[in-house]
C-alpha cells in the first residue's frame, strides 16, 4: 500500500489547470501546425496563422489561449493499493481548481445552480470521473472544457439495426450542426455503446486521447479516418468561414452495450483541446 | 477586402461592408454577453433606460479571463452569438450597429440586420490571447455584480474581424461552406 497525502493532488490540479490553459499539449500543436500547410482556404489559412500567433502570445505572456477557460473536468484514475491521507479526495480536487483559476487569473465560469445562476467565483466544482485500476500511481488528467462546443455535443440513442452507418450519420449531423459555433477546427470524441451516460463519458474521454493516435480495434481505427476524411469534405473551415480543416482528429472509443441498444456520445471540442496529463 | 473603420459605425459605413470584408475596428466598443442582455432586456420591458446609449455602437459578445497587473484585460475571444439571438433584434430596432461574436445567428436576427442596414461580424473563436492584445482599455460601466459578464467600455486598435452577415443579408457561413464542401 502507499499512501498519498492529497495536499500533492491540491498542488498538482492547481498547476495542470494553470498549464492546460497557456499551453497546448504537442499532439494538438503538430496537428495545428500541419493544418496551416495543408488548408486550401486562403481565409482558413489566415484564421489558422492567426491561431498559431495566438498560441504564440498565450504563453510567451500568460494570457489564456481562450477566455472561456471552461469547467474543470478531471479524470482520476486510482491504484487500488493507493491509500489517501490528509483530507477528502473531492475536496482536495476541488481546492486544486481552485488554488489554479484563482492564482492563474482563469475566467471563473461556474454556476451554483441551473437555473438560480449565481457564479461561485473560483470555477469550483469540477466534473469528477474516478476509475479505480491496479497498482500503486494515480493518473490525473485534467481537460478544461469550453462550453462553445459543449454546447453542441450530443448523445444519439440508435437502434442496433442503424448499425455503423447510423452511427458515422449521427457523427456527421453533430459536426454539421455544430458548424462556426464550436470554434472549428474541432476534435470530435465519440463513444460508442454502453448505456446514455457511459457513451458520453466515453466521447468525452475520447477527447484526451492523442491526436493523430488510433483505436485498436481494427474497425474502429477505420471509421476514425472515415468520418475525419467525411468532416473534412464538408466545407465548414477553420472558424467555419470555409475550408478543407474542419476537424484535426475523430476519437472512437468504445464499449459493450445491451442487445436492444446503440447509443453513440459525441462531444465536440474546439481547437483548444486542453488536457494535461501527470501521473503521481 | 480589407478595410479599417473607426466607432461609432453609421448606416453610411455598414452599407459598404460586404460578407467576406476583413476588418479592422479602431475605438470604443461595449462588451455585452448572455446575463447583460437579460438585464438591457428587463431594463426595456419596464421603459427604462439602457445603462448605454447603443446607436451606432458595436456590441461585442464576450466575457474576458482577468487581467495579469499591468495589463487592461485578460484572454478576450468571441463567445457564441446565438444565445444572444433572442435579444438582438430589440437592440438592432434601438439602432445597434453592430454585432461581433462568433457561430450562426437566428432568422429573426437577420432580417433585424437587413432591416436597420447592421452588421454581424465574427472574431476567431478562441483567439482570446491574440485579440486582447487589441484592447488598449478597458472599464465596466454597467452590472459590476455580473463578473465576467458585466458590461465594459473597450477602447480597441486594429481589431480583426470578419464581415459575415451584411446589411443585405448576405451570410459568409453559409456562402463559403458551399464553396468547399465535396459531399
Amino acid at each position: 500500500m502507499r499512501i498519498i497525502n492529497v495536499e500533492e493532488v491540491t498542488k498538482n490540479i492547481k498547476e495542470m489547470c494553470i498549464e492546460a490553459n497557456h499551453f497546448l499539449s504537442k499532439d494538438m500543436d503538430i496537428a495545428l501546425k500541419n493544418a496551416v500547410q495543408t488548408e486550401k482556404s486562403p481565409l482558413g489559412k489566415q484564421i489558422l496563422n492567426q491561431l498559431q500567433e495566438n498560441l504564440q502570445i498565450a504563453g510567451d505572456d500568460m494570457i489564456p489561449i481562450c477566455q472561456d477557460t471552461g469547467m474543470a473536468v478531471v479524470f482520476l484514475e486510482i491504484g487500488q493499493d493507493v491509500h489517501f491521507e490528509g483530507g477528502l479526495l473531492e475536496e482536495a480536487v476541488n481546492e486544486g481548481i481552485r488554488q489554479g483559476y484563482t492564482e492563474g487569473f482563469l475566467r471563473k465560469s461556474v454556476v451554483n445552480d441551473p437555473i438560480i445562476r449565481e457564479n461561485t467565483k473560483d470555477n469550483t466544482p469540477g466534473i469528477i470521473h474516478y476509475k479505480i485500476v491496479e497498482g500503486d500511481q494515480v493518473k490525473i488528467k485534467v481537460a478544461p472544457k469550453g462550453f462553445g462546443s459543449e454546447n453542441m455535443s450530443r448523445v444519439f440513442m440508435l437502434k442496433p439495426a442503424d448499425g455503423i452507418e447510423g452511427v458515422k450519420e449521427a457523427v456527421l449531423t453533430a459536426v454539421r450542426d455544430a458548424g462556426p459555433n464550436a470554434c472549428p477546427p474541432m476534435v470530435v470524441g465519440v463513444g460508442i455503446g454502453g448505456t446514455f451516460e457511459k457513451c458520453a463519458i466515453m466521447a468525452k474521454e475520447a477527447l484526451t486521447r492523442e491526436v493523430g493516435s488510433h483505436s485498436d480495434i481494427p474497425y474502429v481505427a477505420d471509421l476514425e479516418k472515415e468520418l475525419l476524411e467525411k468532416i473534412n469534405k464538408s466545407g465548414i473551415g477553420p472558424g467555419g468561414l470555409g475550408g478543407t480543416t474542419t476537424a484535426l482528429a475523430v476519437n472512437v472509443n468504445t464499449y459493450p452495450t445491451h442487445i436492444a441498444g446503440l447509443p453513440v456520445g459525441v462531444n465536440i471540442c474546439c481547437h483548444v483541446n486542453r488536457h494535461a496529463i501527470r501521473i503521481i | 477586402m480589407e478595410k479599417h473603420i473607426t466607432t461609432p459605425i453609421t448606416k453610411e459605413v455598414t452599407k459598404t461592408l460586404k460578407s467576406g470584408d476583413y476588418v479592422y475596428i479602431s475605438g470604443v466598443i461595449y462588451t455585452a454577453r448572455d446575463a447583460a442582455h437579460k438585464k438591457m432586456s428587463e431594463t426595456l420591458a419596464e421603459g427604462k433606460e439602457l445603462p448605454l446609449d447603443i446607436k451606432n455602437q458595436m456590441i461585442y459578445y464576450m466575457g474576458p479571463s482577468p487581467a495579469r497587473e499591468g495589463r487592461p484585460i485578460g484572454s478576450a475571444g468571441p463567445t457564441t452569438a446565438s444565445r444572444m439571438d433572442k435579444y438582438a433584434p430589440a437592440l438592432l430596432d434601438l439602432g445597434l450597429g453592430a454585432m461581433i461574436g462568433k457561430g450562426k445567428r437566428t432568422k429573426a436576427v437577420q432580417d433585424a440586420i437587413v432591416r436597420n442596414d447592421a452588421v454581424y461580424f465574427a472574431a476567431v473563436g478562441g483567439a482570446g490571447a491574440l485579440l486582447s492584445k487589441c484592447i488598449k482599455k478597458a472599464e465596466v460601466i454597467a452590472y459590476d455584480d455580473l463578473g465576467t459578464e458585466a458590461i465594459r467600455r473597450l477602447e480597441v486598435e486594429d481589431f480583426p474581424v470578419i464581415v459575415v452577415i451584411d446589411c443585405e443579408g448576405n451570410n459568409l457561413y453559409e456562402t463559403a461552406i458551399k464553396e468547399y464542401a465535396e459531399v
